[in-house]
């Protein structure tokens, strides 16, 4: 895990130090002297070697100290924390949303296993996870944005709302103090590119699922629950489910990391101020602190993601609770 | 595997269906020039923003309508095809070619080979893909090289994990156990035996990776840093129509529905192939 963090650090600084783009040049007015740019540089530290530089950024890394984001001249670390929470909320609203969707289809589907309709979600998801967030982003500024204007299609919360929040998790303070104009404007604003995010997995996990559920439903255990007399449907829930779950569940912890990953395009497309919008702004101006500090955010993410799903799965598993 | 059963004999529909749609937008791609009804950079305020050919004020000649600054939007969509369809060759062939070799490596020769690739792997499944591609071309500069070079460079891995993984349950089979007694080396039995097994999977990898590439592209251009802007791209033309969007809806539908057949058919291609190809399911 921390070789990992490691590599990614160790990448990310080589490919963006040989980038033949100058940021200190975009920075000073033209005209400058030769002695600004050397003081500038100095400052940010671009005067040293490579190996100086990696090991002095790492060294503050290690401290919590990101470095300042050349273009924003603010501390990256405190830039990166300011916009996480967003990133973080929508994520998490994706994935409840892909849950929520990709079992109940999943549900449905072995419940009428064998008949149209099981074909009719097999199909619906085949041709739902071909299709990536972006494409779905689209689609639904087309839908929902143009053709029936009922969600907005940019930014986070109307500008015109005074916002009491203390933090940047805006969507959490809002429930936890029960204003629900705030809450349902926050919604209005993530509900599209959380679709966007969540169709694929909501996909993902109806076909892997279902999958499961049929293979569980073919089960001695199972057989005996529905031979006394329970429902189709009381089968699935309270007896198959819980076992079927666990081959999903590993799945969908990397599908989670691919979702993660997909809010830099998605939050752009949705002009949302979260992490991966700034990553492309920091991209497009060059500042190499903030780059820096944004994918090791990222890569943090997703290691803690695997993280929790490993410690999830030993959790869930009956084999490895009691081996 | 439902769909295999269906596919084992003959073509299957999907497979006619995602065929058909790609050799069409590969024909037109390829004879852009003289299929085009209008030059894709030819502007005209005159005629900005037309709608398409059914709706009132269209003008005859620009079927699909044009952008805000006058340019026909099907010549743009044709031509664009061509950006896209050497982005999904060149850059699916070149991941292609890397991660299923290092997948075969790591797979069939297993020890401190795999653990090297396989850390890699994890390293590379850290970043962001898409911010990662933006980093890349950012360093590489704009261009049709680059484009393909940050492609194949964060792609990789998805053959690599799968080949890899094949490759290791093919080591495992009788069929290599008897390919060693008889005499022939690890490097023959990786390359005449678990490699044609393996081809399958490096098939419909491929073919699905060719739509993820045409979508890496599209996604470049959006954020304006893909080839050229004066070359139309369909992500371009995208971005465009995103802009626009209460003006001019077709700007951003046309390219958007052709991008949806694109890769749809790209993925469902794959899969047939695979259905059809797969020597156990045959």
């Amino acid at each position: 895990m921390l070789v990992t963090l490691f590599g990614v650090a160790v990448v990310v600084f080589v490919v963006i130090r040989v980038a033949p783009g100058d940021p200190i040049a975009m920075m000073l007015p033209p005209g400058a002297s030769d002695a600004d740019i050397a003081r500038l540089r100095a400052l940010y530290g671009l005067d040293k070697t490579l190996v100086q530089q990696f090991f002095i950024w790492l060294a503050g890394v290690l401290h919590g100290d990101f470095g300042t984001s050349i273009s924003l001249r603010q501390d990256v670390l405190g830039l990166v924390f300011n916009r996480l929470p967003a990133t973080l909320e929508l994520a998490t609203v994706a994935l409840l949303m892909a849950i929520a969707i990709g079992v109940t289809a999943a549900i449905l589907g072995a419940r009428s296993r064998g008949t149209a309709v099981e074909a009719g979600i097999d199909i619906a998801s085949g041709a739902t996870l071909s299709i990536p967030d972006f494409l779905w982003g689209l689609v639904l500024i087309l839908l929902f944005g143009v053709l029936i204007p009922v969600f907005d299609i940019s930014g986070r919360v109307s500008p015109q709302l005074d916002l009491p929040f203390v933090t940047q998790f805006y969507l959490v303070e809002s429930i936890l103090r029960l204003r629900f104009d705030l809450i349902w404007d926050l919604l209005k604003h993530m509900l599209m590119p959380a679709v966007a995010l969540a169709l694929p997995l909501a996909a993902i996990i109806a076909q892997l699922l279902k999958q499961s559920l049929k293979e569980v439903l073919d089960l001695d255990y199972v057989v005996l629950a529905r031979v006394k007399g329970f429902s189709e449907t009381q089968v699935i829930l309270r007896e198959a489910l819980k076992n079927a779950a666990l081959p999903t569940l590993t799945l969908v912890g990397v599908q989670f990391t691919f979702l993660i990953g997909g809010t830099v395009i998605v939050e752009r497309l949705f002009s949302y101020e979260g992490l991966g919008n700034m990553a492309i702004d920091a991209v497009i101006n060059r500042d190499l602190p903030l780059i820096q500090g944004i994918v090791l955010v990222f890569a943090l993410l997703f290691v803690l993601v695997n993280l929790a799903v490993d410690m999830m799965y030993a959790l869930l598993n009956p084999r490895l609770r009691h081996g | 595997m439902d769909e295999a059963r269906t596919s084992r004999r003959g073509l299957s529909p999907r497979l006619w269906l995602a065929g058909g749609w790609l050799i069409l937008a590969l024909a037109a791609a390829t004879f852009a020039p003289l299929i085009a009804p209008q030059d894709p950079l030819a502007q005209d305020l005159m005629l900005e923003r037309l709608p398409p050919f059914w709706l009132d004020g269209a003008e005859s000649g620009y079927w699909l309508g044009t952008d805000s600054l006058g340019r026909d939007l099907l010549s743009r969509l044709i031509f664009g095809g061509r950006i896209a369809f050497i982005v999904a060759f060149a850059a699916a062939t070149s991941a292609c070619l890397i991660g299923s070799a290092l997948g075969l490596i790591a797979g069939y020769f297993g020890g401190w080979a795999d653990r090297f690739i396989s850390r890699i792997v994890d390293i590379w499944m850290a970043f962001p893909p898409v911010l990662f591609a933006i980093l890349l071309v950012a360093v590489l500069g704009t261009g049709l090289s680059s484009v393909i070079i940050a492609i194949a460079v964060i792609d990789w891995t998805r053959f690599c994990r799968v080949i890899r993984a094949e490759a290791m349950s093919q080591a495992r089979m009788d069929y290599v156990e008897s390919a060693r007694i008889a005499g022939y080396g690890r490097i023959g039995i990786m390359l005449r035996e678990v490699l044609p097994n393996v081809l399958p999977s490096v098939v419909a990898l491929l073919s699905l990776e060719m739509g993820i590439a045409v979508i890496v592209e599209a996604i470049l251009s959006f954020v304006n840093l893909s080839i050229s802007t004066d070359d139309p791209t369909w992500g371009s033309i995208i971005a465009e129509g995103r802009l626009s969007i209460h003006q001019a809806w077709w700007v951003l539908v046309f390219p958007l529905i052709t991008l949806i057949l694109t890769v749809l058919s790209f993925s469902q291609f794959g899969e047939g192939l695979k259905a059809r190809f797969d020597p156990v399911l045959r």
